[in-house]
C-alpha cells in the first residue's frame, strides 16, 4: 500500500470539489427545494423532472453537453472568452459547475421533501406569532428541515466524490488541477498499479460508508415526533 | 364594536358572504355546526386566507380594505388552532419565548402569569413530544398569549381533546378570560362551551351568520334554533350572597332575587354564571306552598311558541334576565298562557357554570 505524492494532489482536488459543490448547492438548492416544495404552479412538474434528469443521465451524455457548453467554443466558454476570461472546461471551476450539475438531485430532493413534510401550519403560527416572511424561514423552517439539511449535505459531498463520467469529460485528467480520486484510482488499476488503487479504493469506500451511517444515525436523533 | 368584517367567499359558481362584527371585551363566540364556515372565517380574519373583495377592520385599523392588505404577522392577533401545533425543534419554554421575543413593544403581558393560568410551570423545560394532547394545547394557548395580542382567536381548541383533557382545560380558559382584559373570538360547535366562556355569541348556519347578540339574549330568543334545541336552556350572572349554615346551602343573589343551590359551592362575594335548562322549569299561577322546590320567582311570560304537536316554549322575564321554561300545550291552556301575564317560574335545577 502506497499514497504517493500524486495520489494526495488529486484527495485535495477531491474534497475541494465536494466542499465548492456541496455549498454552492445548498445555497443555490435551498431556495430551488423551498419553491418546489410550495409551488402550485400546475406546470412545477417539468422543474421536478428537469432536477430530476442527472439522477438517471448518463454521466457521459451530461459531461458531453458540458463540454459543448463550456468549452472554448461553446456559447458560455465562448462568452467568457470574448470577457477575456477561460472558459472553464478543463479547469477547475469547469469541474464545480459540472458536480453543481450532477449532484443537484441529491441535494434538492432531500431538502424538497424535508419542506414538504413541514406542512404550512407552524409558518402559518409563526405568522399569527408575528413572525415575518425570512424570520419564519430561519426561525421554523429552517430548523424543522434540518435532517433534509444533514441528509442532502452528506449525499451531495459524497455524491461529488463519486463523481468520474462528468469529470472525465469536461475535466481532461490534469494532475494537480482537475485529477480527482475516482480517475486516479482508473488510472491506477489502467497501469496495473493495484496495491495504490486498493488504498484509495477502500479508502473511498469506508469514508462512504461512515458518511451514510451519519445520516441514518443522526436522522433517528433528528426525526421529531408529528404533532 | 372592535371588529367588523365583511368577507366574500367566492368559487366560481358558489358565493357567500359573511358579516361580522364582535365587541371589544370579552368572549365572542362563533357557533354553528360542522362546515358552515366558521373556520374559513376565522382565517380570513387572521389573513392566513385571502379572499378579494372583502373588508376587515381591527378598531381603527384596516388589516384588509380596498387598497390594502396587511399580512398576518403585522395584525395585532394571536390564533390558536384546533391542532396545538407547537414548534417540535423547541422546548415548552422555547415556544412561549419565539412569541415573546416577536411582541410588539406596546404589548404588556406578564409571562409569569400567563404560565401560571395554564398551570405550566413544570412542564417549562419539558420537549413537546413528552406532552399530552391537552398539555400541547395548553402550552399552544400560552404561546398565544405570550405575544400579547390585542384580540386572540380560537379555533375550536377544544375540539381535539379527549373528554379528561377537555374537562380540565375549561376551567383554564375561564380563568384566562376572566383575568385578561383581551377580547376573544372564539369558535366551537360545543353549546356548553359557548354557555360557559362566551359572552357574545354571533350564531352561523349554512348560508353563514344568522344572528348576533349576547349570550344570554341569544340563548332565550324564541326564534333562534338555539331556544329550540331539545337542551335549550338560559344563562345567567349571580354573586354569592351568603351561606345556610343550618343546611348547608347556598345563596345567589340577581336581579330578579336569590338562588339557593345546595353545597358551599363558590366563595362568598364571588360572581358565578348560571345555566337554567328551559326542562327545568315550570310554571303556576300561584306562589306554591307545601313543595319541595326552593327556587320560586314571581316572573312575567315575554312570548311563547310551539314547540312540535305537544310543547309550548315560553320566555319569561325575571328581574331582569330572561329564562326559558319548556311546558306542554296542555299546561299552557290550562294557565291560559297570555302575553305579559303573571306567574311562578319554579326552578328544578340550576347548573353552576364557573
Amino acid at each position: 500500500m502506497t499514497f504517493t505524492e500524486a495520489d494526495f494532489q488529486a484527495l485535495v482536488i477531491t474534497l475541494k470539489l465536494a466542499a465548492w459543490t456541496t455549498s454552492i448547492l445548498l445555497f443555490l438548492g435551498t431556495p430551488l427545494a423551498w419553491w418546489l416544495a410550495r409551488s402550485t404552479w400546475r406546470y412545477r412538474f417539468v422543474a421536478e423532472a428537469v432536477v430530476a434528469l442527472p439522477l438517471i443521465l448518463p454521466p457521459t451524455v451530461l459531461g458531453f453537453y458540458l463540454l459543448l457548453v463550456l468549452g472554448p467554443q461553446g456559447w458560455l466558454g465562448g462568452w467568457m472568452n470574448s470577457l477575456g476570461l477561460e472558459a472553464p472546461a478543463f479547469t477547475f471551476s469547469g469541474l464545480v459547475m459540472g458536480s453543481v450539475l450532477y449532484s443537484l438531485p441529491f441535494v434538492v430532493q432531500p431538502l424538497q421533501d424535508a419542506f414538504s413534510s413541514i406542512g404550512r401550519r407552524p409558518l402559518e403560527v409563526a405568522a399569527t406569532l408575528g413572525a415575518a416572511p425570512w424570520d419564519r424561514f430561519f426561525s421554523v423552517a429552517v430548523p424543522l428541515a434540518m435532517p433534509g439539511f444533514l441528509t442532502a449535505t452528506v449525499l451531495g459531498f459524497a455524491h461529488t466524490i463519486g463523481e468520474f463520467g462528468v469529470v472525465l469529460m469536461i475535466g481532461g485528467n490534469i494532475p494537480g488541477q482537475t485529477k480527482v480520486l475516482s480517475i486516479a484510482i482508473y488510472d491506477h488499476v489502467e497501469s496495473m498499479e493495484y496495491g495504490q488503487a486498493h488504498t484509495l479504493a477502500g479508502g473511498l469506500l469506508l469514508a462512504s460508508f461512515v458518511l451514510l451511517m451519519l445520516i441514518y444515525a443522526s436522522h433517528r436523533r433528528f426525526r421529531f415526533t408529528k404533532i | 364594536m372592535t371588529l367588523r368584517a365583511s368577507i366574500s367567499f367566492g368559487q366560481k359558481h358558489f358565493q357567500k358572504k359573511m358579516d361580522l362584527e364582535a365587541p371589544s371585551h370579552g368572549v365572542t363566540a362563533l357557533f354553528g355546526p360542522s362546515g358552515c364556515g366558521k373556520t374559513s372565517l376565522l382565517r380570513a380574519l387572521a389573513g392566513l386566507d385571502r379572499h378579494a373583495e372583502s373588508e376587515v377592520q381591527f378598531r381603527d385599523q384596516i388589516w384588509q380594505g380596498k387598497a390594502r392588505w396587511l399580512p398576518p404577522h403585522k395584525r395585532s392577533l394571536a390564533f390558536v388552532f384546533q391542532e396545538p401545533s407547537l414548534f417540535a425543534h423547541l422546548t415548552v419554554l422555547g415556544n412561549l419565548k419565539y412569541a415573546v421575543k416577536r411582541r410588539r413593544e406596546q404589548a404588556a403581558v406578564d409571562l409569569d402569569e400567563v404560565i401560571a393560568l395554564l398551570h405550566l410551570n413544570e412542564l417549562l423545560p419539558r420537549k413537546i413530544h413528552q406532552l399530552s394532547g391537552g398539555e400541547k394545547q395548553r402550552v399552544a394557548i400560552a404561546r398565544a398569549l405570550a405575544k400579547g395580542p390585542e384580540i386572540l382567536l380560537m379555533d375550536e381548541p377544544l375540539a381535539s381533546l379527549d373528554l379528561q383533557s377537555k374537562r380540565s382545560l375549561l376551567p383554564m380558559l375561564e380563568a384566562v378570560t376572566w383575568k385578561l382584559s383581551t377580547p376573544i373570538l372564539y369558535v366551537s360547535h360545543s353549546l356548553e362551551e359557548v354557555t360557559r366562556l362566551a359572552n357574545y355569541l354571533v350564531l352561523m348556519g349554512e348560508p353563514g351568520v344568522l344572528a348576533s347578540g349576547p349570550i344570554d339574549e341569544m340563548l332565550t330568543n324564541l326564534d333562534l334554533p338555539l331556544a329550540r334545541d331539545a337542551d335549550a336552556c338560559a344563562v345567567m350572572e349571580a354573586t354569592c350572597v351568603g351561606f345556610d349554615e343550618e343546611f348547608h346551602l347556598t345563596s345567589l343573589g340577581f336581579s330578579g332575587g336569590h338562588l339557593v343551590v345546595p353545597g358551599r359551592v363558590v366563595a362568598l362575594g364571588k360572581q358565578v354564571r348560571l345555566r337554567i335548562a328551559a326542562r327545568d322549569v315550570s310554571l303556576t299561577l300561584q306562589h306554591q306552598q307545601g313543595t319541595s322546590i326552593q327556587n320560586i320567582f314571581p316572573a312575567t311570560v315575554e312570548a311563547f311558541q310551539n314547540q312540535g304537536d305537544a310543547q309550548v316554549l315560553v320566555r319569561l322575564r325575571v328581574g331582569e334576565v330572561g329564562i326559558l321554561a319548556r311546558i306542554t300545550q296542555k299546561s299552557a291552556a290550562e294557565l291560559g298562557l297570555t302575553s305579559q301575564q303573571r306567574v311562578f317560574a319554579q326552578i328544578k335545577s340550576v347548573g353552576l357554570l364557573h
